[in-house]
């Protein structure tokens, strides 16, 4: 995994996945190591991302590395038309990992083939989110004790949401069961299907909410956007259909917890924060653990 | 002897290339996609032929000209079933049948507009997949999109 970058969460084997939240469990209890003395680390955000750049910087900082970069494109020479093959060979040259989030899919695919240092996916387009994608995993692992055998439900747009799409991939290497609960508009593409069926797991797919609740161990909220309808009718019809209020959570299971990769509009209720179910903003922080476990992993210091 | 009458309705060639069983809704793709608007050399076809094997067929046929793999790799896409006939002097010096090749460089565009590939200097590159009812797709190897057979544009 030494010097290898992660575009894709499909470019890790299970073992591998595994291998990264352990280590992350290692940096919860010790985050402030001096492992990356003296190197530089460009972080690269062709499109604006506050909360994952951050996450992103606090990981290399409190171990000891260097931060070169941009926070949007608009002051660089990519506004002056150079290309993003150009913009990476020019950023390799100064640093040894690039971090980097870019609004177009498959640039990170890209600039890992012509770049001569490792590239950490930061989020490509609608593409993958391979970091967002860990830090949920080691949020199911932290909370449940375990990945394997358990019952987790999607909830909200699974049409577009990158983030449901890496995971259901990543999950189906550990025997879960799905429940995928979405409008039809915006159910999960065949293309992510793929990988339940090929895993030879089993997945549900409702339209109702309420009756999946009391089977789940994970409930993972996702925000439906309005610009997702042509028909803004169609929208007000669904958008109140998946909101999760915490009175729902009364049959639920003791175990059950409540994860979203934030932003949150009204999808949870905010009735639902005080509850112990909900773990979205741990779940948030648990982002930088996993950040310094992977880029102690690529630059080979642990 | 019906094979016979049939090869006839289109004429022969004595050197040059016969691509023989091309599903008939697709003899023009492969005209465009070998660029045979553009060629100098003579270039007979026919198409809604009957055939045995397939129903209704389409063949064409090249004078003085010869293809390379990738090319062939090409026409796998819209005529998986065809064969591919090399002509010297008459007679048949080579026959292949084309086999869809794994994956593509540079064929097809991917049909996603926010992919690298429509975006910067990328050359396209594809996994040949087949879904449930035997159509093939193309799975980008950048944005990770998949083109089905109807969204597909050739180069």
């Amino acid at each position: 995994m030494k010097n290898r970058s992660l575009v894709s969460i499909n470019d890790y084997s299970k073992d591998e996945i595994i291998r990264i939240l352990d280590l992350a469990e290692e940096f919860e209890k010790q985050p402030r190591q001096n492992l990356l003395d003296g190197r530089v680390i460009a972080s690269l955000f062709f499109e604006p991302s506050t909360r994952t750049r951050l996450s992103f910087e606090t990981a290399i900082q409190q171990l000891g590395g260097n931060v070169i970069g941009f926070a949007s494109a608009a002051s660089t020479s990519v506004s002056k038309g150079e290309s993003l093959k150009d913009t990476i060979l020019m950023v390799a040259n100064y640093s040894d990992l690039i971090v980097m989030r870019h609004p177009v899919e498959g640039s990170a695919r890209y600039a890992s083939e012509v770049s001569r240092v490792p590239i950490i996916n930061a989020g490509d387009g609608a593409n993958q989110h391979p970091t967002q994608c860990l830090l949920d995993l080691y949020s199911i692992r932290k909370t449940q004790g375990t990945l394997d055998n358990l019952d987790v439900t999607f909830v909200g747009d699974l049409k577009y949401g990158r983030t449901v799409h890496s995971n259901v991939i990543a999950l189906s290497k550990f025997n879960t069961r799905f429940h995928l609960v979405s409008p039809d508009e915006l159910k999960l593409p065949s293309a992510v299907k793929r990988h339940i069926k090929e895993a030879k797991l089993n997945y549900e797919q409702y339209t109702d909410f309420m009756e999946v609740i009391p089977k789940s161990d994970i409930i993972y909220m996702t925000r439906i956007q309005r610009e997702r309808f042509p028909d803004p009718l169609e929208y007000e019809k669904v958008k109140n259909a998946y909101i999760l209020e915490n009175a729902m959570l009364e049959n639920s299971k003791p175990n059950v917890r409540i994860l979203h990769p934030l932003p949150r509009v009204n999808e949870i209720s905010t009735d639902v924060d005080a509850n112990p179910k909900a773990y979205y903003f741990q779940q948030a922080l648990n982002g930088v653990f996993v950040r310094q476990a992977l880029i102690a992993t690529i630059m080979g210091v642990k | 002897m019906n094979k016979k009458r049939k090869e006839l309705i289109v004429s022969a060639i004595s050197n040059g290339t016969v691509i023989d069983h091309i599903p008939a809704e697709n003899v023009f793709q492969v005209f465009k996609m070998l660029d045979l608007d553009k060629t100098s050399h003579q270039v007979y076809f026919g198409t809604n032929l009957e055939s045995k094997k397939y129903g209704r067929k389409g063949i064409i046929k090249i004078s003085d000209t010869y293809y390379k793999d990738e090319v062939i790799n090409k026409i796998a896409l819209v005529a998986p079933t065809a064969t591919l006939i090399e002509i010297r002097d008459y007679e048949v010096f080579s026959k292949v049948s084309v086999s869809i090749p794994q994956t593509i460089e540079g064929i097809a565009k991917c049909f996603n507009p926010n992919c690298v590939t429509n975006k910067e200097d990328v050359k396209t590159k594809f996994e040949v997949l087949t879904d449930e009812n035997g159509q093939l797709k193309l799975a980008c190897h950048y944005c990770e999109k998949t083109t089905t057979r109807k969204n597909m544009v050739f180069f």
